[in-house]
């Protein structure tokens, strides 16, 4: 569990201000919501948060160390984790190992320790399996644990993505549009998927959503940006309510 | 005529194991670090006289002799890695490209500095073949095909079973997802040029057992290894397996065709025609 703080970031691309002096504070043991129009920053945000590339100017916080512009492999460490809008995978690789490999440190990666201590490399191998299975187990994808990774569905694809980010200790989990691309029941799964690990192993949320539906049921509180800046925060209805809001977002439809 | 065709399909096979084992590590290569490495003839070429420096100052046998050369050329394999590529690797793949042309060209002078550029040989004599009914069979060539195909089950065996030969894999399947979960990229580079050079060193000495030792020896079989993983879908260690094989049957078998001087435009045309029809290599799935 941990709070993520960004005080005053910005980031630009040539001339074009993605980010601008953006502050917000994504609460331990909750789900925050990042929505916004596109282009409104929000993957620039959490690119900046998971160490893609380092903001221009201010600071993030993880649990009030100061993580700004560290590279993306050393954050994973630190339990700050990520999944793409676009979910990534090794496609080639069935889906046990898909997960079997993200532990980090293993003892089969130092040369000495194969040889000479082989009764714990394989003991760790076998820990390492039995949680990848209880992971795919608890995301109920178990029955395709042998199949290649790259033969998934979109959606299986999404769930694969969340069962790494629980193969780590992971504390803070940003979820990039999550329910893009995900048909209705799998959304129901990956809802629960989400709400489950919140409550029950705390994992930290930050969420970014286009469906409203599945930001209203999951999210508290919202923040919402446009034209890289925060326009509004709070809870859904009060967000939803936001003249400011309807007017950058959600339009006259919502109205 | 097929006492003929066995023949040179054992030949073939011969051959075919030669370049599959240099094709894996080229592969492997090329699946970690995304460049094609022109200096694997000629680590092959180091393996072999590394094989010869054994052989003669310790007069051992080749056989012996062959696992020192493998450990010798996978720490050569890595300090080239560490010295010349490491530097580059952030900057466009096609500088990696020339700067390990240019190691070729290092690793060739070397040899010839050292040994000198005339042909040599592990042992002089002549081995009496084994005669099975028309077919002639050398006691090398067994034990060549016998060790490459033990060589090649240990290599399965890493990339199957072990931590880090699922690293390497997930390396060469996304890098950016591999770069960002938990696997530690410096090391499995490392492992890859280690095992790269052990089994291009590997290559050369059976290379040199089957002909002769000669500084362009690794050069010339440059291309056919090259040709080998592209047919195998170019990162695929097991395609390069296959892909070894088969380029090395087609260039015996087209000797039956074709005069032998042409036998390396068969690899190259193999290649070609690899790329127009089935440039993701010919074979599917996982492999």
């Amino acid at each position: 569990m941990c709070t993520i703080e960004l005080n005053g970031i910005s980031k630009s691309f040539g001339g074009l201000q993605a980010v601008r002096d953006v502050s917000f504070t994504v609460e331990k043991g909750g789900i925050t919501g990042l929505i916004g129009p596109n282009g409104a920053g929000k993957t620039t945000v959490f690119n900046m948060i998971a160490g893609t590339f380092a903001p221009d100017t201010g600071s993030i916080r993880l649990d009030g160390e100061d993580i700004t512009g560290l590279p993306t492999h050393r954050l994973f460490h630190k339990g700050l984790v990520r999944t793409f809008q676009i979910p990534h995978e090794f496609s080639r690789m069935s889906v046990r190992e898909n997960l079997m490999l993200v532990p980090a440190k293993q003892s089969g990666e130092r040369l000495l320790e194969n040889w000479l201590r082989w009764w714990r490399v394989i003991k760790e191998d076998r820990e390492i399996l039995k949680k990848a299975d209880e992971v795919l187990d608890f995301l109920e994808i178990g029955h395709v644990r042998n199949e290649l990774a790259g033969n998934l569905s979109g959606g299986q694809k999404k769930l694969l993505d969340l069962g790494r980010t629980m193969m780590t200790d992971a504390r803070a989990v940003l979820l990039d549009e999550p329910g893009a691309g995900v048909n209705r029941t799998l959304l129901g799964k990956l809802t629960q998927a989400i709400q489950r690990l919140n409550k029950e192993h705390g994992y930290t949320f930050c969420v970014i959503e286009h469906d409203m539906d599945l930001i209203a049921r999951l999210c508290d509180p919202v923040i919402v940006m446009a034209n890289g800046e925060i326009l509004a925060s709070g809870d859904i209805n009060s967000v939803r309510d936001n003249p400011d809001v309807r007017e950058a977002y959600l339009g006259s439809s919502a109205a | 005529m097929w006492i003929e065709v066995t023949q040179l399909f054992l030949n073939g096979l011969l051959l075919g194991s030669i370049l599959a084992l240099g094709a894996v590590g080229a592969t492997m290569i090329f699946g970690v670090l995304r460049f094609a490495h022109f200096a694997h003839g000629d680590l092959m070429t180091m393996g072999a006289y590394f094989a010869l420096l054994v052989v003669v100052g310790l007069n051992l046998p080749v056989m012996v002799a062959l696992p020192i050369a493998m450990l010798m050329t996978a720490a050569l394999a890595v300090g080239i890695d560490q010295v010349v590529y490491r530097r580059i690797r952030r900057v466009q793949p096609v500088i990696l490209l020339i700067s390990s042309f240019a190691t070729a060209l290092i690793l060739r002078a070397v040899v010839q500095m050292i040994w000198g550029s005339s042909n040599q040989v592990y042992a002089t004599g002549i081995q009496l073949p084994w005669r099975l009914g028309p077919l002639t069979i050398k006691p090398d060539h067994v034990l060549i095909f016998c060790t490459a195909t033990l060589l090649v089950i240990a290599v399965h065996l890493f990339l199957s079973r072990t931590r880090m030969g699922k690293a390497m894999r997930a390396m060469s399947d996304n890098m950016n997802l591999a770069l960002i979960t938990g696997i530690p990229a410096d090391r499995v580079i490392m492992w890859t040029w280690a095992i790269g050079g052990a089994l291009a060193a590997a290559a050369g000495v059976f290379l040199g057992m089957d002909t002769r030792l000669h500084p362009v020896m690794g050069w010339t079989l440059l291309l056919p290894v090259f040709a080998a993983t592209i047919v195998g879908g170019i990162g695929r260690p097991y395609g390069a397996i296959f892909g070894g094989l088969l380029i090395g049957c087609a260039m015996e078998l087209s000797t039956l065709i074709i005069p032998g001087a042409y036998k390396p435009a068969v690899a190259f045309a193999i290649m070609i025609l690899t790329l127009i029809f089935r440039p993701q290599g010919i074979i599917k799935g996982a492999l």
